[in-house]
This record gives C-alpha cells, sequence and structure tokens, in this order.
C-alpha cells in the first residue's frame, strides 16, 4: 500500500525500534511494575490495555452473568431494563456525546426498532400486523429499518445545529407518535397498543421451559435477560471500536471544530449522516428488546419522557464514553427500583400518591438535579467522578 | 567554480515548477471587497511569505485557499486543478493543509488523536471494518500510529502525548497544530501566524521546526507573519498585501526597501524610523 509508506525525513528516536511486528526493543524487565508502560502500538491501542482492566472487567462480566441467579423477579426486570437502556444510551452517545449532536428524538426510533420487531415476528393470529418470524430475522431489521430511516432524515438534521436540531428532533418525534397513533394496523391503535414480537429465537420457543443446568435454573426471564446482556456486550465493544478508530476520531473533531475538521479532510455531512443511522440502529435494537421484555407497546410510550431518559444516561454516565452509558443506565434504572424499595423505610415517601413525596418525583428532582450539575461541573458525568476519585487515591497522601 | 555555480542555479531555475497559481482571486462581503484581483504563485518547494497589516486580507486569503470562503471571482490552481469551488475536505484531499491564526485543535482529544486525525483522508478502511476491527483497520491504525509518533518525536511533544490538547499550555498547542497539518502529507502547508504570542524560545524552535520541514520532506509552504525577522529570514519571497490589493511582491530584500510598503506599514512614520525598517530590525 503506498500511501503507507513511511516518508524519510523527521528523523527521531522512534525509527531505533523494529517496527517490523510492531514489537518495540523494551525488554520485560524495564516493563514489570509499568502496566502503563508499552512495547508495541498494537497493546498500547488494544481497547482494554492493563492487566489491571482486564481483572476488574472480567469480575464484573462474571457479576453480571450471576445476578440473575441470585435476584428475585422485580429485580431481574429491572437488571434487564438495564441492558436495554444502556445499549440505547450507548447509540444516543455515539451521536450526542462523540458527535456532539443533540437528539431527542430517540425515543421515536426505539419505537420504530419495537414495532419493526413486533410486526416481523409479531403472531399473525393477534390484533395487529406480524409475520411471525424467528427474532434471529427481526432484530436485525429492528437496526436496520431505524437506521435507514435515520439515513432518511439525516440530510435535514446536518443542516442545522445545537437548538435548532434539538426542536428539529423534537418534531421527529411527535410526527412519528402521531403516525403510530393513526396506523392502527401497525399498532393497534391510540389508547390500546399491540403484542410485540414472539420470543422465538433460532426455532426455540424461549417461553415454553425452564432449564436447569447443575444447580443455576434458567427461566425464561433469565434466559432473555442472558441474551439482553449478550447483546449488550457486543454491541459495546462494536461502539468502542467505532470510538477508537478513524471514525471516532472523525466524530469528536466535527464535535470540537467543524470547520477545521472540515479542512482536515472529514466530510461534514457524510460523517453526520452516519453517527445518526448508527444511533438509530442502536435505539431500534433496544426498542424492540425492550417491546418483548414488557409484552405489549402503545403508540404513547415512545414520547419525550422516554427520549430523555436516555439523555439522562448520556449526560449522568458521561459524554463520550461507552462505559459511562452503562453507569448512566445501572443509575437510571436501578434509581426508582431502590426508591420504591425505601418507601418501606421511609415515611414521607411514597410509592404512589399520599405522604410528603413520592418516588416518580423524587425521582425527577434527583435526574433534573444531577443533569443541571453534571452539564455545568462534571461533563464527563459518573464516569469523570469516578476518574477524579480513582486519581485522587493513586496521589494519596498527596493532594497532587 | 563559480561559473559551475552559476550554471547549477538556472538549472533548477529552468525547472521549477509552478505549485499554486492564483490569479485575480477576488473575495466580498457585501459591499466590503476583503480580497481585490490577489494574483501571486508558489514554486515546489519554496517558502513563500504574505505579510500586511492587521485586517489586509491575509487569513481571509488563506480561507479561499483551502476553501472555507467561496471567493467572487478569480482562479486557484494547485497542480494545475481548479481549486475554487471544491470543498475543504476535497482541497484536503488535494493536497493543502493548514494552521489556524487561532488555535483551532479538537480540544478535548488528545495530542496523538488530534495528529491521528491528520491521516483521516490517508485510511481507506470504512465503518463497517472500524466497527469489527478487522484485519485492516488494526494494520492501518498501527502504521499510522507509528507515523504519527515519528510527528511527536519531530515536535517534541512525547511528554504530552496522551494529554488531551485544552490542557496544554499555547505555545504547545501551536506545535500541536503544526504536527497535525504535517501529519497530511501535505503539498502545500499554509502557516497562519505560527509564533504570534509566543516568547523568543519558542519562536527559535518555532523557525527551526519550519527550516526543518523545509530541508527534510521539501515541503512548499505560504506562512503568513508578523514576526519581520522570521519573514526576512526564512522566507524566498514575500508579497505584501493592504486593504485586499497586493501592493508588492518579491524578494525580502527587494521587498523591505519598497517604499509602499514602508508607508502602508508606518503611515507617517519619521525618516529615522524608516531607516530602521529598512534595516530590518523591527
Ligand atoms: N467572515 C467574514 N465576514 C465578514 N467580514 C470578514 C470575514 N472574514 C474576514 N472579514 C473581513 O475581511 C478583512 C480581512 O480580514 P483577515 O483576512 O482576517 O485579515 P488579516 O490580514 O488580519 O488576517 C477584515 O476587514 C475582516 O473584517
Ligand atoms: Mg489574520
Amino acid at each position: 500500500m503506498s500511501e503507507f509508506e513511511i516518508k524519510p525525513g523527521l528523523t527521531g528516536a522512534s525509527k531505533q525500534l523494529n517496527f517490523e511486528n510492531s514489537k518495540g526493543v523494551v525488554r520485560s524487565a524495564i516493563k514489570r511494575g509499568r502496566p502503563t508502560l508499552y512495547t508495541s502500538y498494537e497493546t498500547s491501542m488494544q481497547m482494554v490495555n492493563t492487566n489491571t482492566k482486564k481483572v476488574w472487567l472480567g469480575l464484573l462480566i462474571l457479576f453480571a452473568l450471576s445476578l440473575p441467579f441470585t435476584s428475585s423477579g422485580g429485580w431481574l426486570h429491572a437488571f434487564t431494563l438495564l441492558t436495554i437502556y444502556a445499549i440505547a444510551g450507548i447509540g444516543l452517545n455515539l451521536l450526542m456525546g462523540y458527535a456532539g449532536q443533540i437528539s431527542l428524538g430517540h425515543a421515536f426510533f426505539m419505537g420504530l426498532g419495537a414495532y419493526t420487531a413486533a410486526v416481523v415476528a409479531g403472531d399473525p393470529a393477534r390484533n395487529a400486523l406480524g409475520f411471525g418470524l424467528d427474532l434471529a430475522i427481526a432484530l436485525p431489521l429492528a437496526a436496520i429499518i431505524p437506521g435507514i430511516v435515520g439515513l432518511i432524515v439525516a440530510p435535514l438534521a446536518t443542516r442545522v445545529r445545537g437548538l435548532y436540531l434539538a426542536v428539529l428532533t423534537l418534531g421527529l418525534l411527535f410526527i412519528g407518535e402521531q403516525v403510530f397513533k393513526t396506523w392502527s394496523g401497525l399498532s393497534g391503535g391510540a389508547g390500546n397498543g399491540r403484542y410485540s414480537a414472539q420470543r422465538i429465537l433460532f426455532g426455540i420457543d424461549l417461553n415454553a421451559n425452564t432449564y436447569a443446568v447443575g444447580p443455576f435454573i434458567f427461566t425464561p426471564e433469565v434466559v432473555y435477560y442472558l441474551i439482553c446482556l449478550t447483546l449488550l456486550i457486543a454491541l459495546a465493544i462494536l461502539a468502542k471500536n467505532i470510538a477508537r478508530s478513524k471514525v471516532g476520531r472523525a466524530f469528536a473533531a466535527v464535535r470540537d471544530r467543524d470547520i477545521a475538521a472540515e479542512v482536515m479532510g472529514v466530510n461534514l455531512y457524510k460523517t453526520k449522516t452516519l453517527a445518526f443511522a448508527l444511533s438509530s440502529a442502536y435505539a431500534g435494537i433496544a426498542g424492540a428488546l425492550l417491546s418483548i421484555l414488557i409484552g405489549t407497546i402503545t403508540p404513547e410510550q415512545w414520547n419525550l419522557f422516554m427520549s430523555i431518559d436516555i439523555l439522562a444516561i448520556v449526560v449522568i454516565g458521561g459524554v463520550a464514553t461507552i462505559s459511562g452509558s452503562i453507569i448512566g443506565a445501572a443509575f437510571v434504572v436501578l434509581l426508582p427500583v431502590i426508591l420504591r424499595e425505601l418507601t418501606q423505610f421511609i415515611p414521607w415517601l411514597s410509592v404512589s400518591s399520599g405522604g410528603l413525596i413520592n418516588v416518580f418525583q423524587l425521582q425527577t428532582i434527583l435526574f433534573g438535579t444531577l443533569i443541571v450539575v453534571f452539564v455545568t461541573i462534571e461533563s464527563r458525568g459518573l464516569f469523570g467522578l469516578w476518574i477524579r476519585i480513582r486519581n485522587y487515591f493513586k496521589a494519596w497522601p498527596f493532594s497532587y | 567554480m563559480s561559473a559551475n555555480l552559476q550554471s547549477a542555479t538556472t538549472a533548477t531555475e529552468s525547472t521549477t515548477k509552478k505549485l499554486l497559481e492564483v490569479s485575480n482571486l477576488t473575495l466580498k462581503f457585501g459591499a466590503l471587497t476583503t480580497l481585490d484581483s490577489i494574483d501571486f504563485d508558489v514554486n515546489e518547494s519554496e517558502l513563500f511569505a504574505i505579510i500586511g497589516p492587521n485586517g489586509a486580507g491575509k487569513t481571509s486569503t488563506f480561507n479561499c485557499l483551502s476553501g472555507v470562503y467561496k471567493p467572487q471571482n478569480g482562479s486557484i490552481k494547485l497542480h494545475g486543478e481548479e481549486l475554487i469551488g471544491k470543498k475543504p475536505d476535497v482541497i484536503a484531499g488535494l493536497g493543502i493543509a493548514r494552521t489556524f491564526q487561532n488555535i483551532e485543535l479538537f480540544e478535548n482529544l488528545s495530542v496523538l488523536e488530534n495528529l491521528m486525525l491528520g491521516k483521516h483522508l490517508k485510511i481507506s478502511y470504512n465503518w463497517i471494518e472500524a466497527m469489527l476491527r478487522m484485519g485492516r483497520t488494526r494494520k492501518q491504525e498501527t502504521i499510522v500510529r507509528r507515523q504519527t509518533e515519528d510527528i511527536i518525536d519531530f515536535l517534541g511533544l512525547a511528554a504530552v502525548r496522551n494529554t488531551p490538547v485544552n490542557f496544554l499550555p499555547y505555545g504547545v498547542k501551536k506545535r500541536v497544530e503544526l504536527g497535525r497539518a504535517l501529519a497530511m502529507d501535505p503539498a502545500l502547508l499554509l502557516l497562519d501566524e505560527p509564533v504570534a504570542g509566543m516568547n523568543s524560545e519558542e519562536t527559535e524552535d518555532m523557525a527551526r521546526f519550519i527550516l526543518d520541514i523545509r530541508n527534510e520532506l521539501n515541503t512548499s509552504m505560504i506562512m503568513v507573519e508578523h514576526d519581520m525577522r522570521l519573514v526576512m529570514d526564512l522566507a524566498d519571497r514575500v508579497m505584501v498585501i493592504d486593504f485586499g490589493k497586493k501592493i508588492a511582491l518579491g524578494t525580502p530584500d527587494s521587498v523591505q526597501k519598497d517604499t509602499a510598503v514602508i508607508s502602508a506599514y508606518l503611515g507617517g512614520a519619521t525618516d529615522e524610523v524608516i531607516a530602521e525598517f529598512a534595516g530590518g530590525e523591527v
């Protein structure tokens, strides 16, 4: 590949290393005790590039895998919801955090994914359109169709930015809701709703059986959680790969300085369009998984509140971090559950009405406050707070 | 010996090719004419300087060259290919790279990522390959990283390699911007006030970098600069513009003695000041 030939000139020490196999000449004796000393560019550019990180990540995945076997029904539902919201959050983070394009229309694309899955894999004998196909077909389509719709609206979205983009995507959300409501063959109509996709994956009816493997009991809910978790891990890796590639750098360049980005050779239109389409595809999958989790879907639920929940995930978890979106989703999904549990102990907090304040109100206040705090003080969100705490303890007992 | 030298010079002169040809460049903002029929050309591996008072239209010239502004009239040809009407990213692909007067780095990206962005057009894997991080992606990322490390080495940025650029001091940011432009392997490098706001040590470093780029990479450059000594020391030819008009073009020496230039710069200055200016001690 001739364009990659290394030019003569710009002499420097890096030339003395052997780059044939992209290995440096630093011996392991020097490396010991220096976790961030890399002897090749390959290792320094790996996704998980220190041993400490590898261990933590392994433990975290083990923990996530063990969750369904140690938690009760309500919590399992919450953890499944967490994985789904994390997928939606990662999608919005690609668009908003990385590429810097605000969108309030995320819930519309989630709805689109939900209805795609419902139509493709819905029971033909029920009240609304359904072809009864396998989820192995429905889930990819639930990403592709919203992705394509994202591509179609992107030309509009790439023309405006900031507040105007927020308003435009809000308009999209309203139009979408209206379409869902009126097209009752698709959605069951306003106030009615419809059944979501059947849980049949690779020909196996996931609802039919409970399996026991040694001490582990795989109920349909556990199996569904594990499917969502697997998809989350896969989609998080894909997003992380995008983020650390040429594409991710172009996203960030467009976000930070669009004119300079263009002068460096980044095509603004293509870059924003790709961000929009990718984000819509992630939203679509999340919407489909959500619809299958809850079983019935109504056209009204893909609304501004849902968009704001996902927005809160991005802002609270931290913009432009994939792991942050998972932390943010944990926060946004688990906080209401924890608050509901707390109502047993706190007299002035109630589940629905009565008492000084109810769970929903307290949760709204908390989210609102956190969004304001993070937007103004720590734009890297909870992820950023964690980095700060870690650095503090790294430097301890010194404060610098 | 001297005859030999003579013939060698004429030989190189006859083979110098025009890299950039700008003719009749006119840019208007409403009723305001920012650039008024500017003509100049830049040879292969030449260091061409543009000077002029504030608001003369130097940055606007750069913006026309890199496609950020659309001039109303004229022609800009790089390797004989017309640039006017092309978008900035297309022009970047044709080989023009630039730095900005007011630093325009990607602030939340590290030094490394900023420089690697300069390689954007050299990378050929697509977004699907990026997502799956397939073989070609890995290979190209490693090669680009290695090339970027060379630039980091050259500009002495190793210590701040992974620092987000908004934490860097001004002088270092200017260097990163130069590095980012260099990463593009440009045929023509535009430097907009590379040493503005720098102390004398940083200025010296920057001058050294510019000379090295020229000697080692043979890159043609257009430099806009207020620091007269730098211009006089480095440039092969100098163009002077004032109120969007070209008022002089020639070797640094001839331009320095040009009366139109002196009056543009110094207005109604005394004879002593003019003499001092012509002596190059400004
Ligand atoms: N985008 C713009 N809109 C209106 N006027 C502009 C614009 N850019 C430059 N100008 C005007 O063009 C003139 C030249 O500016 P500039 O090229 O920045 O000068 P300098 O030689 O100091 O770099 C100034 O009078 C400036 O006000
Ligand atoms: Mg200027």
